[in-house]
C-alpha cells in the first residue's frame, strides 16, 4: 500500500499493558498510513487506544507497564520502533510534533510563553537569541494570537484555554514538522473556540503543507476537518475510508450506530438510536468480533471468529463480513 | 402573587436572579472586585417541558443551577417554585421543598459517594420520603433501578464498579427517588462516551414522558439541546442573551452571539462545511465587565452605543427575547 | 406521580453483574484474610489484651500469683530467665514460675509480674486517650470543615465567656456570683432564640447591633485554637493540669486525650474541605438530608482513613506520655506498675540491666506495630475500591 506519497505508515501495531495479573490489549493490531499534506482522523470512544497509538509513534509509551508487542512504524522509510532513544529525540518535536489534550497542564506554569516556545526551537535548532525571539513572535502571529510581542512575557495562567491551545500548536509548529499529531486538542474547549482552532489547523496545514493526524471522539469535528477517517473500537480499526464514505455510506454496525445515535435538530421528536451495552474493558475483551455483544447484526460466528477487513472499493474497508454478505444497516 | 397563580403549569419562574462572587486579593484578602457569575437572569419552565441553557464554559450555568437548588444563596431576585419564592427561604423552610427539585451532575465519578453502595445512596432519598426500611423500601429501590435500566442486584455494588454511563443512570435513579417535579441536568452527558450519550438522552426523554418531569437542561452542545429542549436560553457572561422556542432560535437567531454559536456547531454532515465567521475571543478577565453590553469586544456589529447603555432584554417575537438593541430594532 | 413497572427503556438489556455476589461480611473477611499482616496484627493485639486482663486478676488480691510489689533486695537486677537464689529467699518470695522470666529490677521485684500488672493500665491509657482525642478531633475537624464559613457573632462569644466563667465561679464555691452569671446567660440565650424565631434581625434595637456583628468564622476560630494548643509544649501543659487535679489514671487519660486532638482535627478538616465541594454531598443535600446526617453518614466515612493511621501512632505517644508523667510522680501512684514507669525506672540502669528498658520498650513497640498493621488492614478493608475482583 505504501507509495512514495506516504509519510508515515503503521503496520500491525500492538501495544499491551501488563498490570498485575492482567494484560490490557490497548492497541491490538492496527495499520494505517498518513500521506503527505493529508488530514487523517482517528475517531473512537474513551479508552479505545487512540492516545496509546499516538504515543507509540513518538516512542513515549511508558515501559513497564507498557510494551510494544509487535508491528512496525515506518516514517519516511525508517522503522521508528528500532531507533534508539537519541535518534528518536531528533525526530520527536522536530519531524513529528504532538499537541496534547489538556492545554492547562501541558504548559509549564512557571515559564513564560517565550521561554517555552523558545525551548521547543532551541532543542533542535541552533539559533541566536534575537532570531529566537523573532521566530517566537512569528509563530504566535501564525497561530492567531493578537499582539504577540506583548504576549511573549505572559505566563500560561494569563491566557484563556483557547489561547493556551494556540500556544501549544505554536510549539508544535516550532521546528516545521512534517507531521503533527493532535490528540483531542479541542475537547476541553468551547464550541466557538473549537471552531477557531480547527480553522487554524486547517489553514496552517495548507500554508505549511504538513500532514495532520487528528485524534478525537467527536464525529462532528471529524466531518469538518478530515480527509480520511479511521474508526477505532477496543484497540482495532473497525472501519476506514474517506470522509464521505464514512458519513454517507458507513458499512460497519458500530459506525452506523454512532451516526444514528447523534442527536440533532432534524431528529427532534424521534427516538434516538442507541448502541446497547458499554465499551469493553481492554483487559477482558470479548472473543471474536469485539463489538459482538453490542451488535444488532451479530450471528453465532461473530462470537468465535475474528472478522477480517472487507473491501468496499476506493479504500473503504469495514471489519464486518456479515454485512458484506447482504445486511442493510439502520434506516 | 396573583400573576403566578394564573398559569399553574409553570413549575419554576426565575426573575432577575443575581449572584456575584467576591474576588479577593492581597494579604488581607480585601475584596478587589466582583465576578458577576449570574447577572439578572430570568426564565420560566413549564410543567413537563425542557428548558435548555447553553453557553460557553464559565458563563454561569452551573451557578444558576446551584442557586435554584439553594446550594447557594442568591444575592438578588426571585426563584418562584410553584408559587412560593424559595429564594428567601431559610434552610429549615427549604427542607420540605428540597425533594421537589433534584439535580444530575456532569461528573459521574464525583457525584456518588465512593464508600456507599449504590443502593444505600438511592435509599437515602427513600428514607427522606419517609418510607421505612423493609420490604417496601426494597421494592421501591428495585423499581427505581429497573426504571433506569439497571439490574436490581447492582444495589449491593459500589460506584467504582460501574462505568460512567451506568453511574449516570444511578444518579438519575437517586434524583427520582424522591419524586421530584423538576430535575436540573447539569451537562449530564458531556463526560460520557459517545455511544452511551444516546442511552442517557433517551432515558431522560422516556422518564419525562412517563413521569411528567420538567427539566432544566444545561449544556454547551447545541446539537443535544436542539434535540431535547422546547425552549432554549443562550447565556453569556452571566446574562441570558437570547431566549426563544427551539425552532425559532435555530430558524431565526437574532443575537450576534447566538449566530456565532450556531455557526460553530460541528455538524456531522460533511460537505456542508460552512465558513465560520468569528471574531477573536476577548482577552480581558472574562466576567468583570464595565457598562454596556456584555458581548462588546467580540461583537461584529458593535457600535459606540453598546459600550455605554445598559442593554435591556427585549421582546422580538412570540416568546422570543433578545438582549441586543440592534437585533431588537430590526 | 407514580413509578410503574411497564415500558422499561429498551436501550439497555439489564447488564450482567460483574462478579459473583457475596454478603458484606464474607467480603470483609475475605479481604481481611488476604492481608496477612493485618491478621497478625489483630492476633498479637488480642493476645496482649488477654494478657492485660489476665494480669489484672493474677497480680492483685490478697495473695496474688504474681506479686509485683514483692521486694527482694538480695535478688536485685537479675537478668531474664535467671534462677532465684533459693537459699536466701523465704518461701512466699520465690516467683511462681520458678525463675525470673524477665529478670528483676533494682529492688528485686519481678519484672514479669510488673509488666503484667502494668499492661492493663498502659493499654487503657493508650486507647482511651486516643479514643478521646480522635472523637474530639473528628468533631472539631468536622465542624470546622463543614460549617467553616458560618460566622460567630460577638454576642455568642460573650455568652460563652460568661457561661464558662459562671461555671468556674460555681465550681470555685463562689456560688452566688456564679449563679447570677449563669442565669444572665441563660436568659439571653432564651431571648435571642425566641426573637430570632419570631421576626429575625429587625427587632434588635440599634445600640445592640454591635453584639450582632459577626466576629469570626467558625473555621478561623477552631483553627486558631488548634494553633494555640500546638504552641504549648503539650507535655508541660499536661503536667500543669495534672498537678492541679488529683492523681488518678482516669484524669491522665482524659488530660492526654484533651491535649492531643489537634492533629486529627487538621486531617479531618482538610478532608472535609475537599469533600464538601464534591457533587455527591450536594446531591444528598438536595435530597433534603439534615446537616448532621450529611456530616456523619456521608462525609465522615470518606474522611476517616488518615485518622485511623495517625491514631495508631497516637497510642504509642499516649503510652509514653503516661510513662513520663509516672516518672515525674504525677501518673499512677508508685507501687503500681505501668509500662511507662518500668521503662523510666530502668533508664538509670541501662548499662547494668538493659532488659529493664528493653522489655517494656519492646512491648510498647509490639502493641503499636500490631495495632498499626491492623489499622492499615482495616483501612483497606473499609475502602470499597480495593474490594474488586477477588
Ligand atoms: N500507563 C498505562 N498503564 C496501564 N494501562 C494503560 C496505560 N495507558 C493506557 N492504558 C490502557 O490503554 C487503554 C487505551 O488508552 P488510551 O489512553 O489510548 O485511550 P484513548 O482512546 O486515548 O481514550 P480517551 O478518549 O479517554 O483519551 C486504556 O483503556 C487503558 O486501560
Ligand atoms: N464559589 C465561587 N467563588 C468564586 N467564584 C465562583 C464560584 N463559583 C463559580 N465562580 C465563578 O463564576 C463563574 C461561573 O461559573 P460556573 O461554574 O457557573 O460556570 P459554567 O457556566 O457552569 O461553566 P462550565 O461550562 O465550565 O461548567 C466562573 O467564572 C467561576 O469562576
Ligand atoms: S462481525 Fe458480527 S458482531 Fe462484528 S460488527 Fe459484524 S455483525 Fe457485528
Ligand atoms: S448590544 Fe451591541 S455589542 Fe451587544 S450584541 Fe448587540 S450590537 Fe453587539
Ligand atoms: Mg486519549
Ligand atoms: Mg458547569
Amino acid at each position: 500500500m505504501a507509495n512514495n506519497n506516504t509519510l508515515i505508515s503503521v503496520q500491525d501495531l500492538k501495544v499491551y499493558f501488563r498490570t498485575g495479573h492482567e494484560c490490557a490489549r490497548a492497541v491490538d493490531g492496527i495499520s494505517f498510513e498518513v500521506r503527505k499534506e493529508e488530514t487523517v482522523c482517528l475517531v473512537g470512544e474513551s479508552g479505545c487506544g487512540k492516545t496509546v497509538s499516538a504515543l507509540s509513534i513518538l516512542g513515549l509509551i511508558p515501559t513497564p507497564p507498557g510494551e510494544i508487542a509487535g508491528g512496525r512504524i515506518l516514517f519516511q522509510g525508517k522503522n521508528l520502533l528500532e531507533l534508539d532513544e537519541e535518534d528518536m529525540q531528533k525526530i520527536r518535536g522536530n519531524r513529528i510534533a504532538m499537541v496534547f489534550q489538556e492545554p492547562l497542564t501541558s504548559l509549564n506554569p512557571v515559564f513564560t510563553i517565550e521561554d517555552q516556545i523558545g525551548e521547543a526551537i532551541s532543542i533542535h535548532k541552533n539559533v541566536g537569541a534575537k532570531e529566537l525571539r523573532d521566530r517566537c513572535i512569528k509563530l504566535l502571529k501564525d497561530v492567531g494570537i493578537p499582539s504577540p510581542v506583548q504576549r511573549l512575557k505572559d505566563y500560561p495562567h494569563q491566557l484563556s484555554g483557547g489561547q493556551r491551545q494556540r500556544v501549544m500548536i505554536a510549539m508544535a509548529l516550532a521546528c516545521d514538522p512534517d507531521l503533527i499529531i493532535a490528540d483531542e486538542p479541542t475537547t476541553a474547549l468551547d464550541v466557538t473556540v473549537q471552531a477557531q482552532i480547527l480553522r487554524l489547523l486547517k489553514s496552517i496545514q495548507k500554508i505549511r503543507s504538513m500532514s495532520v493526524l487528528y485524534i478525537t471522539h467527536d464525529l462532528g469535528v471529524v466531518a469538518n476537518i478530515a480527509d480520511r477517517v479511521y474508526v477505532m473500537y477496543s484497540g482495532i480499526f473497525t472501519e476506514q475510508g474517506n470522509t464521505a464514505q464514512i458519513f454517507h455510506d458507513a458499512r460497519h454496525p458500530y459506525t452506523q450506530g454512532l451516526l444514528a445515535s447523534l442527536p440533532s435538530r432534524s431528529k427532534r421528536g424521534k427516538r434516538l438510536y442507541s448502541i446497547p451495552g458499554t465499551v469493553p474493558n481492554p483487559a477482558y475483551k470479548p472473543a471474536g468480533c469485539p463489538f459482538h455483544p453490542r451488535c444488532p447484526h451479530a450471528i453465532l460466528t461473530c462470537a468465535k471468529e475474528y472478522p477480517e477487513m472487507c473491501d468496499y472499493g476506493q479504500g473503504h474497508l469495514a471489519r464486518c463480513p456479515v454485512l458484506l454478505e447482504g445486511g442493510d444497516g439502520y434506516k | 402573587m396573583e400573576l403566578l397563580n394564573k398559569d399553574k403549569q409553570i413549575v419554576l419562574r426565575v426573575q432577575n436572579l443575581k449572584k456575584y462572587f467576591p474576588i479577593r486579593r492581597g494579604f488581607f484578602q480585601k475584596i478587589a472586585g466582583w465576578v458577576k457569575a449570574v447577572d439578572d437572569v430570568s426564565f420560566e419552565i413549564e410543567q413537563g417541558k425542557t428548558l435548555g441553557l447553553v453557553g460557553e464554559s464559565g458563563c454561569g450555568k452551573t451557578t444558576v443551577a446551584r442557586l435554584i437548588l439553594k446550594l447557594l444563596e442568591p444575592d438578588h431576585g426571585k426563584i418562584i417554585f410553584r408559587g412560593s419564592d424559595i429564594g428567601e427561604f431559610t434552610e429549615k423552610d427549604m427542607r420540605p421543598i428540597r425533594k421537589e427539585i433534584q439535580i444530575v451532575f456532569q461528573d459521574p465519578f464525583g457525584s456518588l459517594n465512593p464508600r456507599m453502595t449504590t443502593g444505600l445512596s438511592i435509599e437515602e432519598g427513600l428514607r427522606i420520603l419517609g418510607i421505612k426500611r423493609g420490604r417496601k423500601r426494597k421494592e421501591r429501590l428495585e423499581k427505581l433501578l429497573k426504571m433506569v435500566g439497571m439490574s436490581p442486584d447492582s444495589a449491593d455494588r459500589y460506584p467504582h464498579e460501574f462505568s460512567g454511563g451506568q453511574r449516570q443512570r444511578i444518579c438519575i435513579a437517586r434524583a427520582l427517588s424522591v419524586d421530584p417535579s423538576l430535575v436540573v441536568c447539569d451537562e449530564p452527558i458531556s463526560a460520557l462516551d459517545v455511544s452511551i450519550q444516546a442511552q442517557i438522552i433517551n432515558l431522560l426523554k422516556d422518564l419525562q414522558d412517563r413521569l411528567g418531569l420538567s427539566y432544566l437542561f444545561i449544556s454547551h452542545d447545541l446539537n443535544v439541546v436542539s434535540y431535547l429542549c422546547s425552549t432554549i436560553s443562550v447565556m453569556y457572561k452571566g446574562q441570558i442573551m437570547e431566549s426563544a422556542p427551539a425552532e425559532e432560535l435555530f430558524e431565526n437567531p437574532c443575537h450576534p452571539y447566538t449566530m456565532s454559536l450556531l455557526s460553530a456547531i460541528p455538524d456531522p454532515e460533511p460537505g456542508i462545511k460552512r465558513e465560520i465567521e468569528l471574531v477573536e475571543p476577548d482577552l480581558s478577565d472574562s466576567l468583570i465587565t464595565s457598562n454596556g453590553c456584555n458581548f462588546q469586544g467580540r461583537c461584529s456589529i458593535e457600535e459606540p452605543r453598546c459600550l455605554e447603555e445598559k442593554i435591556g432584554f427585549e421582546k422580538v417575537g412570540e416568546k422570543h427575547f433578545v438582549r441586543c438593541w440592534k437585533a431588537a430594532k430590526k | 406521580m407514580n413509578i410503574d413497572e411497564k415500558g422499561f427503556n429498551q436501550d439497555f438489556q439489564f447488564e450482567a453483574p460483574m462478579a459473583p455476589k457475596r454478603t458484606r461480611l464474607q467480603e470483609f473477611w475475605l479481604l481481611f484474610r488476604q492481608n496477612r499482616l493485618a491478621i497478625l496484627g489483630l492476633f498479637i493485639f488480642i493476645l496482649f489484651f488477654c494478657c492485660a486482663i489476665m494480669g489484672l486478676f493474677i497480680t492483685s488480691g490478697p495473695d496474688p500469683l504474681f506479686d509485683p510489689a514483692m521486694i527482694r533486695l538480695q535478688e536485685k537486677l537479675r537478668p531474664p530467665l535467671a534462677k532465684p537464689n533459693l537459699d536466701s529467699l523465704r518461701r512466699e518470695e520465690i516467683p511462681c514460675l520458678g525463675f525470673y522470666l524477665m529478670g528483676t529490677d533494682d529492688l528485686g521485684r519481678d519484672v514479669f509480674a510488673r509488666m503484667l500488672q502494668g499492661a492493663w493500665v498502659s493499654l487503657t491509657v493508650g486507647f482511651v486517650a486516643v479514643g478521646i482525642s480522635v472523637l474530639i478531633g473528628i468533631f472539631m475537624g468536622g465542624v470546622a470543615g463543614y460549617f467553616g464559613q458560618h460566622h460567630i457573632r460577638v454576642d455568642h462569644i460573650l455568652m460563652t465567656i460568661l457561661l464558662i466563667s459562671g461555671a468556674g465561679l460555681v465550681m470555685a464555691h463562689s456560688i452566688r456570683f456564679g449563679a447570677v452569671l449563669l442565669c444572665l446567660t441563660l436568659a439571653y440565650i432564651f431571648y435571642s432564640f425566641f426573637t430570632q424565631n419570631r421576626s429575625g434581625e429587625k427587632s434588635v434595637p440599634s445600640w445592640a447591633k454591635v453584639f450582632r456583628k459577626s466576629a469570626v468564622s467558625v473555621d478561623t476560630l477552631i483553627m486558631r485554637i488548634v494553633d494555640i494548643m500546638l504552641c504549648f509544649p503539650s507535655f508541660f501543659l499536661i503536667l500543669t493540669v495534672v498537678a492541679l487535679l488529683p492523681a488518678s489514671i482516669y484524669n491522665i487519660m482524659i488530660v492526654i486525650g484533651l491535649t492531643s486532638w489537634m492533629g486529627t482535627t487538621r486531617f479531618v478538616r482538610a478532608e472535609f474541605l475537599s469533600l464538601r465541594e464534591q457533587d455527591f454531598v450536594a446531591a444528598v443535600k438536595t435530597l433534603g438530608a439534615s446537616n448532621f446526617r450529611i456530616i456523619f453518614r456521608h462525609m465522615m466515612p470518606n474522611a476517616i482513613a488518615p485518622v485511623l493511621v495517625s491514631a495508631t501512632i497516637g497510642i504509642a505517644t499516649a503510652i509514653l506520655t503516661e510513662a513520663g508523667l509516672s516518672f515525674l510522680g504525677f501518673g499512677v501512684p508508685p507501687p503500681h506498675a505501668t509500662w511507662g514507669n518500668i521503662l523510666s525506672d530502668g533508664k538509670n540502669f541501662i548499662f547494668d540491666a538493659p532488659w529493664l528498658t528493653f522489655i517494656p520498650g519492646i512491648a510498647i513497640l509490639i502493641v503499636v506495630l500490631s495495632f498499626n498493621l491492623f489499622g492499615e488492614g482495616l483501612r483497606d478493608v473499609l475502602n470499597p475500591k480495593l474490594r474488586e475482583r477477588h
